[in-house]
């Protein structure tokens, strides 16, 4: 019964890096949004100062679908960090955006007929610590 | 592309007792291993005058000077690439004695113990983890058996790989521990065992990760010319090179997830060396988890892409076989010093010195290191 009420480790915490604060303001909306370069308006992800095909520094953020596709998956069974002892088993999946945008995330839900390119809704779960992290859910057929 | 073709051999290679936990600190083993691959070598520790340390290890060239003595010091470099690390030295110490900056490069790498789950802190300190830091660990992937989890399960519903398939690299590797009286884990292992084994990360159960433990392995660099010097048999390095893939920050953002940094090494280091793949009598492997193992049988091109589940099977990689891999067990089964132990089996098997485990008439062999997310360095060696 000890386990039951067992203070565990917080989570960990975003390390959110300098100008990135839009992507997680924006998740704290409910909104995803993905830096787009300023130049010739490539997308890309993770966030970082420069574009890799014009080396342009100048960037915006655009919104995005919160639909997309399974590209991988995993269910962890050993809480590697203590904070998630009482999350196991849980699935994290590798999301593929139409925009060609790839994002990982936890699923939520039933993860039966996960399988690649299954259709996933994102869902925008605050979480303890103040920040929001994007959740795919398996789109109802 | 040639021009390190055999300008360096290894002339010598040293390890400790490899053991769950030691009470000697991760330095003092570093040193003993040192000792040992110096003294193999026929060197004074005084002759060396190059230091490559294990980047993630928290040793620095310092520590060698100090407790050496070291006269005349004259290169240092640090090799940051994980489990690629060791392998990737070797290209750095070949460069250094090949151009005559140094005579004799000392490669060393020591662990200190199961290190429980302090491992998800170190690598959210890394900066090479900075990515994944800030998206994924929030998430609860924190650790390599998650990162490299979703590579695999990629594999497996992309090509139709099994966990049977990554069974086989598993068993091939406790074969061999069981022949190799250095390593940790030397109880026969069953499909049965592998099947059984708890499940870690899927597809990941735990015989499909490899060891934690203590102990430490180096080895000496040194001109080609030397070679006539050597205490023992001195063996050639004919082709080496590392290989980073794009994205090497975070594995989500890589175009095709089942394609390492070795697919990039792999044919610069053959076309240094001058041989094929049919020239290949052994091979170590970074074996951190089953998958990686057949993921860069492929990406070396032993087979196609895809392939890599089949090409493990029907005793293909064991004693005996075509292609005889981690013959003293791998970080699966022998220890994980990082790949370290790759490099000194190699020596050892095209020396002949290996015994039980010898691969007969191992003339030519290779040795891997694959590590962080996805960098990969390769060396060719001959006797």
């Amino acid at each position: 019964m000890s386990e039951t009420y067992e203070e565990l480790p917080a989570k960990p915490q975003p390390q959110i890096a300098p100008g990135n604060e839009p992507y997680w303001q924006a998740l704290r909306e409910h909104r995803l949004v993905i830096q787009r370069c300023a130049n010739c308006k490539q997308l890309r992800h993770y966030p970082r100062p420069m574009c890799d095909a014009c080396y342009s520094m100048e960037f915006d953020w655009q919104e995005l679908p919160a639909r997309g596709h399974v590209h991988s998956w995993t269910v962890t069974h050993h809480p590697f960090h203590p904070g998630f002892k009482r999350d196991v088993p849980y699935v994290t999946v590798t999301v593929d955006l139409e925009s060609g945008i790839r994002l990982q995330t936890p699923l939520l839900g039933v993860k039966d007929h996960l399988a690649l390119g299954t259709l996933v809704d994102l869902e925008f779960i605050d979480v303890e610590g103040g920040a929001t992290i994007p959740c795919a859910r398996i789109a109802p057929d | 592309m040639s021009i390190l073709r055999d300008k360096a051999i290894v002339s010598g290679v040293g390890e400790t007792i490899y053991s769950r936990e030691s009470d000697k600190s991760q330095l003092a083993l570093t040193l003993q291993a040192s000792l040992n691959a110096i003294a193999d070598a026929g060197l004074d520790p005084k002759d060396i005058d190059g230091v490559i340390p294990y980047a993630a290890g928290g040793i620095v060239a310092e520590d060698f000077i100090t407790n050496f003595g070291l006269p005349n010091l004259r290169y240092s470099a640090l090799t940051p690439m994980g489990g690629a690390s060791p392998v990737a030295a070797l290209q750095s110490a070949v460069m250094a004695v090949a151009t005559g900056v140094a005579n004799h490069v000392l490669i060393a790498l020591g662990r200190s113990g199961v290190s429980g789950g302090k491992i998800t802190n170190r690598l959210a300190e890394m900066p090479q983890m900075r990515l994944v830091a800030e998206f994924e660990m929030p998430i609860g992937t924190n650790a390599p058996a998650q990162f490299y989890a979703h590579m695999a399960r990629r594999h497996m519903e992309t090509f139709g790989t099994t966990s049977e398939q990554f069974a086989e690299v598993a068993m091939t590797c406790r074969r061999h521990a069981v022949l190799n009286e250095r390593a940790m884990m030397r109880k026969p292992m069953s499909l049965e065992d592998h099947q059984n084994s708890r499940m870690i990360a899927e597809p990941f159960r735990l015989f499909d990760c490899s060891l934690e433990g203590a102990g430490a392995a180096a080895v000496v660099v040194s001109r080609a010319t030397f070679a006539n010097d050597c205490r023992n048999l001195p063996v050639f390095i004919s082709g080496v090179a590392e290989g980073h893939p794009n994205s090497p920050s975070a594995i989500t953002q890589r175009q095709d997830l089942t394609r390492l940094g070795l697919a990039d090494a792999a044919p610069i280091a053959f076309e240094m060396a001058g041989v094929s793949h049919a020239d290949i009598d052994v091979a170590e492997i970074y074996d951190c988890f089953t998958y990686m193992v057949l993921c860069q049988l492929e990406d070396m091109g032993f087979c196609a892409k895809g392939e890599g589940g089949e090409f493990v099977s029907n005793g293909r990689i064991g004693l005996g076989g075509e292609l005889p891999i981690n013959t003293h067990g791998g970080l699966l089964s022998e220890a994980h010093v990082a790949g370290m132990n790759h490099i000194v089996e190699l020596v050892r098997q095209l020396r002949g010195a290996c015994g039980e485990r010898q691969v007969d008439g191992a003339e030519c062999g290779l040795v891997t290191g694959f590590g962080d997310l996805g960098d990969g360095a390769i060396a060719i060696m001959h006797r």
